[in-house]
C-alpha cells in the first residue's frame, strides 16, 4: 500500500514540497474550469504531455495512475454528447437524447477538459508523500498544526483498516450470509468498519495525547518543510500553462465561459 | 535520564466514574509510589488499573467524560499539567504509531515539548539506542512486528525523558518472541534510568524479576494487597490466579479427555496457502484432521498460519494443491471452498482472531441466531439452541446487550457461541486464547476438550503453548517461509 | 477537582475541539475514504440502469460520498466537523488515487462538507435531530450538484441539470442525511462513542 510506505525516488519532482505540487495542479485546474472549449483544454494538454516525462512516472505506471481519468473522459463525453445543449444541425433524438453539432463540439471539450484537469491532478499527486504534505500544510500554509498532524495519524490506521476489511468480507461467508444481498451486506460492513475505526481512533488519540500531543505548548518541528527556487519553478510552470492556455483560447475565439455562456 | 529526577505518585481517596457507567471504575483509593520505585499493578479484570494508569498520564479526559473524587498527584502537580513528566505505553502495538517514519515517530512527542530541533534528533538516536532498535530513522513503521512497534512506542516515551515511565499491558497483544523483546528492552531501559517504574499486565512471570513491589487493586475500590513481589505472591497467589491473572506456579490445569480420534474429516493434498495466488506464503502442506483430534498449527508471525486456517476453513482460495473435506463434506464437492456461505455452517466453523469481525447484529441474542435463520431452521428450534448454549458460555444475562460493548472475555465466548449453534463438525479456531486472562482461558479449554469428546474436529491455530500442550493432538509447526513439518 | 454527583447531563457547549475529536473525524475520513473506495468498485453496476432510465438520475447513489461530512458533525458536534472529516476523506481518497486525482477531489470534499456544515451553523450547532441532519445531507447533495454542474457538466441541457440536482438533493437527504443520522445512532449504541456526547446522550448509564 503505497500510501503507507514513505514515497521516495531519484527523480527531482521526489523532493518538491507538495505544496508547490497541490498549487500547480490547482492553477491549471481553475485556469481550465473557468471555459469549456477545445482550444484552451489543448493547449494545456500539450504542455502537459511534454512535462510528464519529468513527472517520475514509467510509461506503464502512468497509463495505470490515470486509467481512471480516461474512463471519467470518455463516459463525460458521452454523457455531453447525449444530452449537451444542442445547436446547428440534429443528427439523432430519443427522448431526452438530442446528438447536435453543438453536442458534439461540447463533447470533445469536455473529454479534452477532464484529460486537462485531471491528468497533472492525478500525476503530480502520485509522487506525494502524505507525512511531506502534511509538514508543507502545517509549516508553509501554516494550517493548525494539531489538525494537520491529527489527520496524518489518522492515515496510519488505513493499512489496518483494509485488513479489516478483508477479514470482515471472510467472517461473513463464514456466518453464513454471504450468498445473497450485495448491498445490504457492503453497508453491515461499512457499519462494522466503522466501529473498528472509531475504537482504534480513540486509542490512537489517547496515545498522541499522552506524548505531549495539543497541548497549549508551542510545538518545534523535527524537520523544516522548505519552499525555495525549485518550489517556485513548478507553480511558475503551473502559471504559465494556465496563463498560455486561457490566452490563446481567448485570441482564437474560442473561449467558451461555463456561467452563462 | 529525567531532567527533573524521578516522580512520586500520591493518590488520596482518589476515584473515577466514566460519564456513560453508572459504577465508579476506581474508588477511595489511597496510594504513594516514591520516586524511583519499580511497581507492578495487579487486579482483576475491571478493577480499574488502566484507569489509574491513564489518570496518572493526564488522558483520563474532561470534566464532560467523567466525574472524580479526591485527588491524585504526580510530582505534587495534577497530571494534566504534568505532561511531559509521564510517559505511558499503551497495550495495542498498532494504534500507537502516529507517524510514518521510525525517526519522526520517536520525535513526535519531543516535537510537542516543544524541544529545539537539534536536540530533538540527538534525543532519538538515543531513544532508539536505549530499546535497541537498530534501524535507519526513515524506516517504515508500517513493516514493523509487534515487538518493534512496542519498542518504537517505548523510544517515543523515553525521548520525552519522562521522571515516570507508565506501561499499560504492552505485552498483551504480543507473539512469546515479542513479549521476550519488549521485556529485555524494558530491563535495559530500566538499568539506565532512574524514572519511577509502574506496569499493569496479566502475566506476572514477565516482569517479576524487574519490579521491587507489587500493587493488587481491589475489583470495588482500594487496595487488596502491597508488597515486596515474593510476600504478595506467597499470600495471595491463589486468589489472584483465581481472578484471572497468570500467577507463576499456579498454571491452569488441563482437562482429562475421554475419547481418542475418529475418522478423517479434512485432509490436504500438497496444498500451498497465500493471501492471492501470486503471493504464496507456504507450500506442500499435507496434514489431517479426524473427529475428536485437535491439530495445533504453530510457528513464528508471518510464516502463513492464519492463512493456512483461514484456507482450510473454506473461506479462502488454495493458491495450489486441494483441500479435500470428504468426511463432512456430505454429498457437496470435497472442496470447502466452492461451498455455499450457507453451507458451511452445518460443516465447518471459523472463530475469528478478533471477535469484533465477525459480529453481524445489534443484541447477543440476534447475534447466536444469525446462522440458524440462514440455515432457515423454525423459530422453535432456535430458541431451543439459543437458550442453553448462552446458559453454558455465562452470556445469558446479556442477551439484549449489543455484542460490541461486551468485555474481551465475552466478545471471546460470543464468537464461539455464534459458531457452535449450527453445529458444525469441524472448528477452525484462530489464536482463540489471545489476550484472555486465565479465568476465561480455563473455560474455554474445558469447553473445547468437551467438543472434541463429543466427536467434532478442531483446528487452532495458536501461538499459546500451555492451549496446545492442553488439547492438541497433533502438530503443525510452520517455518517461516517454506514447508510446513509435521509432527 | 472534587467529587460532584450532579450527574445530569447539563452541558455547556464547547467549541475548542479536543484530541480525541481531531483524531476520531480524521479516521471517520479515513474509514469513510475506503468506504467510498469499495463503493467504488460496486456502484457502477447500481447505477447504470438508472443513468439508461432517467439521465441525471444516476446521481439518486452519489450521496454515498457524501455521508462522511453528515456523519462526522453527528459524531464530534462541533463547528467544521463536517468540513473537516468531509476533506479529509476526499484527501485520502486522492491519495489511495480516486480519479480525480489532488486537488478537484478535495476541492469537492470542501464544498460538499461547507453544505453540510451550513445547515449545522445555521442551528447554532445544538441540535442533532433527525431533522437537521436531513437537511444538512441535503445541503452536501445541492453543493455537490452546483459543484459538479459547473465544473464537469457545464455543457449539459437544462433537462439534464435539473434531474441532476434534483437527484443529488434527494440523494444526499436520504443517504447522507438519514443514513448518517442512523449510523450515529447505531455507533452509539456500540459503546464506542463513550467518550463523546453524542454517545453518552444515546445511552443510559450502564
Amino acid at each position: 500500500m503505497s500510501i503507507l510506505i514513505p514515497h521516495s525516488g531519484p527523480q527531482a519532482i521526489y523532493r518538491v514540497n507538495p505544496v508547490a505540487k497541490l498549487a500547480a495542479s490547482a492553477v491549471i485546474g481553475i485556469a481550465l474550469v473557468l471555459s469549456i472549449d477545445w482550444v484552451s483544454a489543448t493547449v494545456a494538454l500539450a504542455f502537459e504531455a511534454v512535462l510528464f516525462l519529468f513527472a517520475g512516472l514509467g510509461p506503464r505506471r502512468f497509463m495505470l495512475r490515470t486509467l481512471p481519468v480516461w474512463v471519467a473522459a470518455v463516459f463525460g463525453a458521452i454523457t455531453i454528447l447525449l444530452y449537451g445543449v444542442p445547436s446547428g444541425q440534429t443528427y439523432f433524438q430519443f427522448l431526452l437524447i438530442n446528438v447536435t453539432d453543438g453536442s458534439i463540439e461540447l463533447a470533445i471539450a469536455t473529454f479534452l477538459r477532464v484529460l486537462a484537469i485531471g491528468l497533472p491532478a492525478v500525476v503530480l499527486f502520485v509522487t506525494v508523500d502524505p507525512t511531506d504534505l502534511a509538514d508543507g500544510l502545517a509549516q508553509v500554509l501554516r494550517l493548525p498544526s494539531r489538525f494537520v498532524l491529527g489527520a496524518l495519524g489518522g492515515l496510519r490506521l488505513v493499512g489496518l483498516f483494509l485488513e479489516d476489511w478483508k477479514s470482515l468480507e471472510l467472517a461473513r461467508r463464514a456466518r453464513g450470509i454471504a450468498d445473497t444481498g450485495r448491498v445490504r451486506r457492503f453497508a453491515g460492513q461499512a457499519f462494522a468498519l466503522l466501529v473498528l475505526s472509531i475504537r482504534r481512533g480513540s486509542k490512537l488519540a489517547t496515545a498522541m495525547e499522552a506524548r505531549g500531543f495539543g497541548s497549549d505548548t508551542p510545538r518545534t518541528w523535527a524537520r523544516e518543510s522548505r519552499f525555495g527556487a525549485r518550489e517556485q519553478v513548478l507553480v511558475g510552470i503551473g502559471v504559465l500553462v494556465a496563463a498560455t492556455s486561457v490566452v490563446v483560447s481567448v485570441v482564437s475565439g474560442e473561449w467558451n465561459f461555463i456561467v452563462g455562456g | 535520564m529525567g531532567e527533573a529526577g524521578p516522580a512520586a505518585v500520591t493518590a488520596r481517596g482518589w476515584g473515577w466514574r466514566h460519564a456513560s457507567r453508572r459504577d465508579w471504575a476506581v474508588r477511595g483509593l489511597d496510594l504513594r509510589i516514591d520516586a524511583g520505585e519499580r511497581v507492578l499493578l495487579l487486579g482483576a479484570s475491571g478493577a480499574g488499573k488502566s484507569t489509574l494508569i491513564h489518570a496518572l498520564a493526564g488522558v483520563l479526559g474532561g470534566d464532560d467524560e467523567g466525574e472524580s473524587a479526591g485527588g491524585l498527584l504526580v510530582d505534587g502537580r495534577e497530571p494534566e499539567s504534568a505532561r511531559g513528566r509521564v510517559g505511558l505505553v499503551l497495550q495495542d502495538p498498532d494504534s500507537q504509531v502516529v507517524l510514518a517514519r521510525v525517526g519522526d515517530d520517536v520525535a513526535f512527542g519531543c516535537e510537542n515539548l516543544g524541544v529545539p530541533r537539534e536536540e530533538i534528533w540527538q534525543r532519538v538516536g538515543d531513544a532508539l539506542d536505549a530499546v535497541g532498535l537498530d534501524l535507519p530513522l526513515a524506516h517504515p513503521t508500517s513493516e514493523l512486528s509487534g515487538g518493534q512497534k512496542q519498542r518504537l512506542a517505548l523510544a517515543g516515551v523515553l525521548a520525552m525523558r519522562p521522571g515516570l515511565l507508565l506501561l499499560d499491558e504492552p505485552t498483551a497483544n504480543l507473539d512469546p518472541d515479542g513479549v521476550v523483546e519488549v521485556r529485555d528492552a524494558v530491563a535495559r531501559v530500566l538499568e539506565h534510568t532512574e524514572a519511577t517504574f509502574v506496569v499493569i499486565e496479566h502475566r506476572v512471570d514477565v516482569w517479576w524479576r524487574l519490579v521491587d513491589r507489587v500493587v493488587v487493586l481491589a475489583p470495588g475500590g482500594g487496595v487488596l494487597a502491597d508488597g515486596h513481589p515474593d510476600e504478595v505472591l506467597k499470600r495471595h497467589g491463589a486468589a489472584l490466579a483465581a481472578s484471572g491473572v497468570w500467577v507463576p506456579g499456579h498454571r491452569p490445569a488441563p482437562p482429562v479427555r475421554t475419547r481418542a480420534a475418529g475418522s478423517r474429516l479434512l485432509r490436504t493434498e500438497a496444498l500451498a496457502v497465500g493471501r492471492s495466488p501470486k503471493l504464496v506464503l507456504h507450500r506442500d502442506i499435507d496434514l489431517e484432521v479426524s473427529a475428536g483430534g485437535c491439530l495445533a498449527i504453530t510457528g513464528p508471525n508471518g510464516a502463513g498460519k492464519s492463512t493456512l486456517g483461514l484456507t482450510l476453513a473454506g473461506l479462502i482460495r488454495p493458491a495450489a494443491g486441494r483441500v479435500r473435506a470428504d468426511g463432512i463434506a456430505d454429498g457437496l464437492v470435497p472442496d470447502p471452498i466452492l461451498w455455499k456461505s450457507r453451507q458451511l455452517l452445518t460443516r465447518i466453523g471459523t472463530v475469528f482472531q478478533d471477535p469484533e469481525h465477525q459480529f453481524v447484529a445489534a443484541t447477543v441474542g440476534d447475534e447466536l441466531a444469525v446462522g440458524p435463520r440462514a440455515l432457515g431452521l423454525p423459530p422453535a428450534e432456535i430458541d431451543a439452541r439459543v437458550g442453553p448454549l448462552l446458559e453454558r458460555l455465562r452470556l445469558g444475562h446479556l442477551v439484549r446487550a449489543n455484542p460490541f460493548t461486551l468485555s474481551g472475555g465475552e466478545k471471546r465466548r460470543l464468537s464461539v457461541a455464534t459458531v457452535l449453534v449450527t453445529r458444525p463438525r469441524l472448528l477452525v479456531l484462530d489464536e482463540p486464547t489471545f489476550g484472555q486472562d486465565a479465568r476465561t482461558w480455563r473455560e474455554l479449554v474445558a469447553f473445547l476438550a468437551e467438543l472434541l469428546d463429543a466427536g467434532s474436529g478442531i483446528v487452532a491455530v495458536t501461538h499459546d503453548t500451555d492451549f496446545a500442550v492442553a488439547l492438541a493432538d497433533a502438530e503443525l509447526r510452520m517455518s517461516a517461509r517454506g514447508a510446513g513439518v509435521p509432527r | 477537582m472534587h467529587s460532584t454527583f450532579t450527574s445530569s447531563t447539563r452541558r455547556r457547549i464547547t467549541y475548542r475541539w479536543r484530541v480525541v475529536d481531531i483524531v476520531v473525524a480524521s479516521v471517520l475520513g479515513v474509514a469513510a475514504a475506503l468506504i467510498f473506495f469499495a463503493w467504488n468498485q460496486l456502484y457502477q453496476p447500481v447505477t447504470a440502469p438508472f443513468e439508461a432510465l432517467l439521465p441525471g438520475s444516476q446521481a439518486l447513489f452519489y450521496g454515498v460520498w457524501l455521508f462522511a461530512g453528515v456523519l462526522g458533525a453527528l459524531v464530534i458536534r462541533k463547528p467544521g466537523a463536517a468540513i473537516f472529516t468531509e476533506v479529509v476523506a476526499a484527501a485520502v481518497s486522492a491519495l489511495l488515487g480516486a480519479q480525480w486525482g489532488g486537488f478537484a477531489t478535495i476541492e469537492a470534499g470542501l464544498v460538499q462538507g461547507l453544505g453540510a456544515e451550513l445547515i449545522f451553523l445555521v442551528f447554532l450547532y445544538s441540535s442533532w435531530r433527525l431533522g437537521v441532519a436531513l437537511l444538512a445531507g441535503a445541503g452536501a447533495g445541492a453543493a455537490m450538484a452546483i459543484n459538479d454542474l459547473i465544473l464537469w457538466y457545464p455543457g449539459a441541457d437544462v433537462a439534464f441539470q435539473s434531474i441532476y440536482a434534483v437527484s443529488a438533493v434527494i440523494s444526499g437527504a436520504v443517504i447522507a442525511g438519514a443514513g448518517s443520522w442512523l449510523i450515529a445512532r447505531a455507533l452509539a449504541k456500540t459503546g464506542a462513542l463513550s467518550r463523546f456526547a453524542s454517545g453518552r446522550d444515546a445511552t443510559a448509564r450502564v
